[in-house]
């Protein structure tokens, strides 16, 4: 008898091969698509309302995707060949597409509109300020000091077409994550074309509550008021995006259950004991139905705006939570249970190990750093003009 | 004509010369050696499985981690015994075990009322490998022979091969930290050898086919003999053929 393992496991099945590593990565890369497509409402779907976040979220989204290859990396036996992927890709790999997927974001979509965002502030600190800071800035504008109203329109149409880019980007990005796991014809735990659709709809759920938590800890933390009417416009995206991503959800698991395929007996087996507190009570209950709840009585009944902020906070923060235990259902469950149908085995998290929780929380913590880094250096805040581009300027 | 001992050394000496610059001229062009040379393109290699001549002795196993230095722990040949419950064979799930992979054999069962047969287990050399297939760089590759082999040298060691295995042939190697597999003992098999398991099978339960040697037993055996894939309905090309397989092996 092998200690962790029930019935019968293929004996080099026993160890996971993917940790918890691998549940950041989906993770954090569904943070940065989530973020991009709230900012992309302001900018390409006119949602005025959202204005004070924009900036925020594009910051967030920076500070994940910095991040987002780290995991890979810490996780792979040989990172010092990883660069391989760049210079002899195996074309019929899902996975080897992910450095490209990855520059392609990071390069063409991300830092260019940060950089078209934030141009004229950039220009303006460079005259500004002084000593190191000067000079930090003077390298920030590439060479490009003309703010002139001509020179900011192009900005503005530049921009605006960069994020019309941006979203298909953040689509492809993290739908393309999904299709890592859902093209895996071996497991069917993870085997199913709604993958990438219920990858995509999670990681806009988990990165419009990021922002919203983001923006209204960053206004706590200023002493400045929150503006109502943003966070309910963003509570209401998030209310009918985690619909939809519910729905998604449910129907895969009302499918699988209907079906009854081969290997729903160990499916069902696992969700109802090893899986029973991550995925029933965490990503199901506390994760999605308290939110959803939560969410719709502050569309549905007039709550003062202290009442509305409260729930918001709670509510993004349970979704993050939900949203990652979804990942790590999908991650580690797929893995603890035999593809003979005949076993299952345990995950135990190491502490301090190369993939154990240590360097997990260190990953999840260095977002945040460079967030802090990237609101220092650009500031979001302050008014600033709307957008002009999707009317036709 | 009389030799004297200085013309025997300088006329040997020049046959050596010769000699050596012909065999130096042989590993330059890429020319092979005459006689018994393996080509790959005349093999196109699988493994056939009779499950009723399997004892379960574990021999296979054995052989294959002495030849092939498979770290302890990890299997690239294992074998499984079944045990279906003669009372609901269809409803009742299979008791299966595989005791550090049968490297020491089997102890003796002691359920009753029962069906029990031994199935040896490796790669499946599929020639339409989802392994191959999802490797980021390549170092996972079908040999033109129908081996499935990985680069030690290029593999990244992200794991994915290993998920998308329907078998769980593949393990990462601790001392490498890469992926590794049954190489259908590729090193043994290109020299006119067969592979270590099948050379440590007392009964001859496991038999190295090339399917592009008309004289291989293998075509006889597809045509007379029933014989199964494992998982089909993977569609992976599986090269491991199993006569006798029970419909409850997964």
């Amino acid at each position: 008898m092998i200690p962790g393992v029930d019935g019968f496991m293929y004996p080099n099945e026993v160890e996971l091969q993917w940790s918890l590593l691998i549940v950041l990565y989906p993770y954090i890369t569904g943070l940065v698509a989530g973020a991009f497509i709230l900012a992309s409402l302001e900018r390409v779907f006119k949602v005025d309302a959202v204005r004070p976040t924009y900036r925020l979220a594009l910051l967030t989204a920076l500070a994940f995707l910095l991040v987002a290859p780290l995991p890979l990396q810490l996780h792979l036996g040989h990172p010092e060949r990883s660069f391989e992927m760049y210079l002899t890709p195996h074309r019929s790999s899902a996975m080897a597409m992910f450095g490209f997927v990855y520059l392609w974001y990071l390069t063409v979509v991300l830092l260019v509109e940060v950089w078209l965002e934030y141009r004229a502030d950039i220009v303006r600190l460079s005259k500004t300020t002084s000593g190191f800071k000067r000079l930090v800035y003077k390298i920030l504008t590439l060479g490009s000091d003309n703010v002139s109203p001509a020179a900011l329109r192009i900005d503005d149409k530049v921009g605006y077409a960069v994020t019309v880019i941006g979203i298909p980007s953040a689509f492809l990005l993290h739908g393309y994550v999904g299709f890592i796991f859902g093209s895996i014809k071996a497991n069917p735990w993870w085997s199913t074309p709604l993958m990438p659709v219920v990858f995509l709809f999670s990681a806009m759920v988990s990165g419009i509550a990021a922002v919203m938590v983001l923006y209204m800890a960053s206004m706590k933390l200023r002493k400045t008021p929150i503006d109502m009417s943003c966070v309910d416009t963003i509570g209401k995206y998030l209310f009918y995006t985690f619909i939809i991503d519910f729905t998604l959800e449910m129907l895969d698991l009302i499918h699988r259950t209907y079906e009854s395929d081969e290997s729903f007996r160990s499916l069902d087996f696992m969700v109802h004991t090893r899986l029973w507190f991550s995925q029933v009570i965490l990503q199901i209950i506390l994760g999605t139905l308290v939110p959803l709840l939560l969410l719709a009585a502050a569309q549905f009944l007039k709550l003062a705006a202290g009442v509305r902020r409260s729930i918001y906070a709670v509510a993004c923060l349970l979704t993050l939570v939900g949203i990652f235990a979804m990942r790590w259902n999908v991650v580690i469950g797929g893995q603890l249970f035999s593809k003979s149908f005949l076993g299952y085995t345990t995950y135990k998290v190491q502490f301090a190990a190369r993939e154990g929780l240590l360097p997990a929380l260190g990953l999840m913590i260095l977002p945040f750093v460079i967030f802090v880094v990237l609101v220092k250096l650009l500031p979001p805040w302050g008014e600033q003009p709307g957008h002009a581009s999707a009317s036709g300027d | 004509m009389t030799m004297t001992r200085r013309d025997l050394i300088s006329g040997g000496g020049k046959l050596l010369l010769l000699a050596s610059a012909a065999a130096t001229w042989a590993e330059l062009t890429g020319a092979e050696p005459a006689g018994d040379a393996y080509r790959v393109a005349d093999h196109w290699w699988g493994m056939l499985v009779d499950i009723d001549k399997c004892i379960g002795c574990g021999n296979c196993v054995r052989g294959c981690s002495n030849e092939n230095h498979v770290p302890a722990g990890f299997f690239r040949t294992w074998v499984e015994r079944y045990e279906i419950s003669v009372d609901s064979p269809t409803t009742a799930q299979p008791h299966v075990e595989s005791p550090e992979g049968a490297i020491n054999g089997f102890p003796p069962s002691t359920n009753e009322n029962v069906k029990s047969f031994f199935v040896p287990k490796l790669c499946n050399h599929c020639a339409d490998s989802p392994c191959v297939q999802v490797c980021p760089v390549g170092a996972t590759f079908v040999s033109p022979d129908g081996v499935v082999l990985v680069d030690q040298n290029y593999c990244l060691g992200c794991r994915y091969c290993i998920q998308a295995c329907p078998y769980g042939t593949r393990f990462i190697n601790p001392e490498t930290q890469t992926a590794d597999k049954c190489t259908l003992c590729y090193h043994r098999i290109t020299k006119g050898l067969t592979t270590a398991c099948c050379e440590n099978c007392p009964t001859g339960a496991r038999q190295l086919v090339d399917f592009k040697n008309p004289k291989d037993p293998i075509h006889a055996i597809l045509r007379e003999s029933k014989v199964q894939v494992l998982k089909p309905y993977m569609a992976t090309g599986a090269k491991v053929y199993y006569k006798s397989l029970d419909g409850a092996v997964r």
